[in-house]
């Protein structure tokens, strides 16, 4: 029986009927990699060796017991590296465990190995990771989008049961998409950022990469909740994320925003979505037009907000407690410089720099200070399309995946996120899943929005139609 | 010309707390290198900031001291600048909406320097206005070698509270009295041990000069390095004495930055304005905004000790101490703190004021930590009020009792000091010895002086051994 | 862009200066259409009101690194301190 091919429920079923065994799932899994991540190079390091020890004291009794996770190299975790795919921090090893960690430790997950990324999470094709490119499975000219492209694809590829990615700005969702698995965003402050390297620390969350819905909420179930290490953290309770997966999408009102539907928006994403549409409406849930404007300002404010906090956040990798130190640097001032200079890519060099100019004097105000307050009037649209609809539909991304070298000009990039951006601006959740595929038989994402700290109904949408159709079945050929 | 010198001043006070600003690492000075840090003081990729409440009380408790207003919200920011003490490349700090706003420190004339108390500016109880107390960060130590640096972040992320003046001070000795007047409050509060030379108190100054009568302030410098209160008053004096003769030749003052050096007693350029910072602070994403209003408040007000000048009014009202004596006492909260429990439940104020000021004093005594039971000068000013000894006496059993940390009772009887108010019944017994031992009597007064000694020891058999030997004989030989 | 990047900490080439500046030149100009936003609807306060308040931790000690922890990463270390070329300001 491959292992590597089922899902958490499946697995949990088999292991707790004691037909298998933890060390069964992680010697498929091995297996697995071994003969395919070759060619999709989804992990930065796997260490089997580990993994069959954690799997050995796995205590199967626990909500996650057994099941080996891949988790996106930017997220801390004790004694291992933690690259963010980074040249700066090829041979940095972590002293202590991010909460989220500390949480699936706790219940029983075995940590499988660590997943690419553009450096430092910065991208959505992750062909900015200092250690090579990420391939999709699908078609291994594509990328599988970013920046947690590792993340997606091994799930995709069936490489790992579930994984961890981080979002900032669609980070979790378009490579879901375009890898055809299911990414989930939740709310700000919903999990603990505690030990995920900062990009942009008000837009940042955590969330789990898994193959169907009900597996996403199995991971949410351990990975939410306050934290006293994280101050935005919010205390709110965690309900069990499975409890309202079957309540039925009766009678369920789904907003449709008019502006994401938008010109040069892919023919075949855009049939597969209204797709999507069509069956939810056949299916008994009200179809509601709601309308966030200020969905096209979402950008602007995306890449002013987000590397602002970036200059700084990257501030810290200086080469003086860790990281790799230039030779070339005589004092403090061109040792930084230089440590900086070889240790960044361009991608992440870029955004410190345009993060630097928006924050530096004479300028905060026209831009800073400016896209706060609009980033304030989009999340008033949310409220608003909130007070009309239960959750909000939208594609993922506006085309499938592209063939990696295909946009070398950032701009062009960074309009690509447009869809999942103004979610993490407004701090709702998000999830991705999939909803068809291309006639090249690449994947299309469906994005489904729920607002603060509701995910219970989003996760409740994003079943039902999952449930309703046979996308998730389906399975790279590799 | 006449010129008068603006200065105002922007002191750092290390905030005494358990823990770090916002981590779990203790707050100490000192500690083995390196060993009070943490991922998050550390700046280790993924560690984020959680801040410590307590921090937050002393800092608006230090507003409440001071006469601030205190804002009902504020928020932390992040000032950007690369320095290896800092092992995020950015201080967390309040920008634009700190703790405390405005408030004022009234300059006590006993905090001026000794030699210009009796000056009649130093009686006016000037008022210094503040303008704000915001919290911020510490940074790391760091140790400077022939061609590398050295950095400990045991110092690094501890609280520390920067509290800014207006330029509301003239000359140095303002200056002065408002460093020793501030750090009397600091003390008091608990809130800081405010000492300069341990770093626990920083200071930088905003100094510049301008003809008496001009309302426009001069081009002004910021002095650094000022590692004493009277270093300040010192470095001040030097450089208004310079500002003076570049503008009084005609010259211009450079706004610039200048260290300090106490060894050459000069001010020396560090940067100058075309160096300044660009800091692009901005608010920090990862901490939320504090409201004050929802209790910590009313937490601080809880703290609020009786400040230096009310207790040093209660003491000359109340205990009947001298104005020099109040001042002295509430100069230093600790001994202050002493001098209470001495004095509580006797009347002796003034007595054991005067031990405390005139004798223990000069012992130079560390104040915070006093091995003597407090209760000790209290027994001792008893026994002088119930006239068991004298006040000459008292000294005598006050300086033994200052290096044996005896009780005064048994300094007393061990110097046999309690007898001596029964001189009389003294005289007698040695009367009584000379009447019965006629012997003895002859052969002192034939030269014998060893003699004298069977007559003490009858009178010591008669005392019950209780009697100074010294005085016997002292009374022994006038009547012999 | 030179002051910039020195407020970054970050050596450009010659070449990657003047790609970054046209490239961030675009990216900048595109952001151009935020200045066109009616925000007078936004209350000109830094505060977001939507934040919760007064997450705070208590003064209690949490454990800290030992020495050898805390240098473990780093570059060079003498004396348990972190050693870097020489501090200038």
């Amino acid at each position: 029986m491959s292992l590597h091919t089922l899902t958490i429920k499946e697995l949990r079923n088999k292991l707790t009927a004691k037909e298998i065994s933890p060390k069964d799932i992680v010697e498929s899994l091995v297996k697995r990699i071994d003969s395919v991540d070759g060619k999709i190079k989804g992990y930065l390091r796997v260490n089997a060796k580990d993994a069959f020890a954690q799997a050995e004291k796995a205590d199967i009794s626990k909500p996650l017991g057994g099941i080996p996770i891949a988790i996106k190299d930017n997220i801390a975790v004790s004694d291992e590296g933690c690259t963010c795919s980074s040249k700066l921090l090829e041979n940095y090893v972590s002293p202590y465990d991010a909460t989220v960690i500390r949480k699936l430790k706790e219940a029983g997950a075995v940590l499988l190995g660590r997943t690419n990324l553009d450096e430092f999470a910065m991208g959505s094709s992750t062909e900015n990771s200092a250690f090579g490119r990420t391939h999709n499975p699908w078609n291994l000219d594509c990328i599988p989008g970013g920046s947690s492209g590792g993340s997606a694809a091994v799930v995709a590829a069936d490489e790992a049961i579930a994984a961890l990615g981080t979002d900032t700005g669609g980070s979790i969702r378009q490579p879901a998409a375009l890898c055809g698995c299911v990414g989930l965003k939740p709310t700000y402050g919903r999990v603990s950022r505690y030990g995920a390297v900062a990009f942009a620390s008000s837009l940042d969350q955590i969330g789990p990469f898994t193959k169907t819905v009900e597996d996403s909420a199995l991971v949410m179930n351990v990975i939410s909740g306050y934290d006293q290490m994280e101050n935005t953290s919010r205390p709110v309770d965690v309900p069990d994320f499975t409890k309202s997966l079957n309540a039925g999408i009766k009678g369920l009102r789904i907003g449709i925003p008019k502006e994401y539907f938008i010109d040069g928006m892919d023919k075949e994403v855009q049939t597969a979505v209204k797709k999507a549409i069509d069956w939810y409406a056949a299916n008994g849930a009200e179809i509601i037009d709601v309308s966030l404007p200020n969905t096209e300002h979402a950008i602007s404010v995306y890449y002013i907000v987000a590397t602002a906090e970036a200059s700084a956040n990257l501030a810290r990798f200086d080469g003086v407690r860790y990281g790799r130190r230039s030779p070339d640097g005589t004092d403090s001032i061109n040792s930084y410089s230089k440590t900086r200079e070889q240790g960044f890519g361009s991608e992440v060099k870029r955004r410190i720099i345009l993060g630097t100019y928006v924050l530096s004097s004479g300028y905060y105000d026209a831009y800073y200070n400016r896209a706060q307050k609009v980033r304030q009037l989009l999340r008033r649209d949310f409220t608003e399309a909130f007070k009309k609809c239960d959750v909000i539909l939208t594609p993922t991304s506006p085309t499938a995946a592209f063939k990696a070298g295909e946009k070398s000009d950032p701009l062009s990039m960074y309009l690509a996120d447009i869809f999942t951006i103004a979610v993490n601006l407004a701090e709702v959740c998000g999830i991705s899943i999939p909803c068809g595929f291309t006639s090249t038989n690449l994947p299309i994402g469906l994005q489904l929005i729920g607002s603060h700290f509701d995910e219970p109904r989003l996760l409740l949408a994003a079943h039902g139609y999952e449930q309703g159709h046979d996308w998730f079945k389906k399975k790279p050929s590799l | 010309m006449q010129y008068e010198a603006v200065i105002g001043l922007e002191v750092h006070a290390q905030v005494k707390t358990n823990t770090k600003m916002f981590c779990g690492c203790k707050n100490e000075y000192g500690g083995e290198q390196n060993t009070h840090v943490c991922p998050v003081c550390l700046g280790l990729p993924g560690a984020l900031p959680t801040p410590n409440v307590e921090a937050i009380r002393q800092t608006i408790l230090t507003g409440l001291m001071l006469d601030c207003r205190i804002a009902e919200v504020c928020k932390f920011d992040r000032k950007n600048y690369f320095y290896p003490d800092q092992s995020k490349n950015y201080q967390i700090t309040q920008f634009d909406m700190p703790l405390c706003i405005g408030g004022g420190v009234v300059l006590d004339k006993y905090a001026f320097p000794k030699e210009v108390q009796k000056e009649a500016y130093a009686a006016e109880g000037k008022k210094i206005r503040l303008n704000r107390i915001h919290l911020e960060e510490d940074v790391a130590k760091s140790f400077h070698f022939d061609s590398e640096s050295g950095i400990d972040f045991n110092r690094c992320g501890t609280p520390l509270m920067e509290i800014v003046s207006e330029a509301d001070m003239r000359t140095p000795e303002e200056a002065f009295a408002y460093l020793t007047t501030l750090k009397r409050i600091l003390n008091y509060g608990n809130v800081s041990d405010a000492d300069m030379e341990k770093g626990q108190m920083r200071c930088d100054v905003n100094i510049s000069v301008r003809p008496v009568g001009q309302e426009k302030f001069g081009t002004k410098c910021e002095l650094k390095n000022l590692n004493t209160i009277s270093g300040a008053r010192r470095a001040l004096a030097y450089e208004i004495q310079r500002q003076i003769e570049v503008v009084s030749k005609g010259g211009t003052i450079t706004q610039e930055t200048r260290r300090w050096d106490d060894a050459t007693g000069q001010t020396y350029v560090m940067r100058s304005k075309e160096n300044a910072h660009d800091y692009r602070y901005f608010p920090d994403p990862d901490l939320l905004p504090v409201r004050t209003d929802k209790g910590l408040k009313i937490e601080a007000e809880a703290k609020m000790p009786e400040l230096p000048h009310k207790k040093k009014d209660r003491y000359i009202n109340e205990l009947q101490l001298s104005e020099y004596q109040a001042e002295v006492l509430a100069a230093d909260k600790a001994l202050a703190d002493y001098f209470e429990l001495a004095v509580s439940g006797t009347k002796h104020g003034p007595a054991i004021a005067n031990y405390l000021i005139n004798e223990f004093l000069a012992t130079e005594p560390d104040t915070a930590n006093i091995l003597i039971p407090a209760k000790h000068f209290a027994q001792l000013a008893d026994l002088v009020a119930n006239g068991k000894i004298n006040s000459k006496q008292a000294k005598e059993v006050l300086v033994d009792m200052l290096s044996s940390h005896e009780e005064p009772v048994k300094i007393v009887e061990k110097k046999g000091l309690a007898q001596v108010t029964d001189l009389g019944a003294l005289e007698t017994f040695c009367d009584e010895a000379i009447a019965a031992n006629p012997k003895s009597v002859a052969d002192y007064k034939s030269g014998k002086l060893g003699a004298i000694n069977a007559l003490k020891g009858f009178v010591m058999k008669k005392t019950k051994g209780q009697a100074n030997p010294a005085l016997i004989d002292e009374i022994l030989q006038k009547k012999l | 862009m030179a002051y910039v990047a020195g407020l970054s900490r970050i050596d450009l080439s010659k070449e990657e200066e003047a790609l970054f500046q046209s490239q961030l030149g675009k990216v900048l100009e595109y952001a151009q259409e935020l200045q066109k936003v009616d925000v007078s609807s936004v209350p000109d306060t830094p505060i977001d009101p939507n934040l919760p308040t007064n997450v705070l931790r208590e003064d209690s000690l949490r454990d800290s690194l030992t020495a050898r922890e805390a240098l473990l990463n780093a570059p060079k270390q003498a004396n348990n301190l972190f050693i870097m070329p020489k501090i200038v300001e």
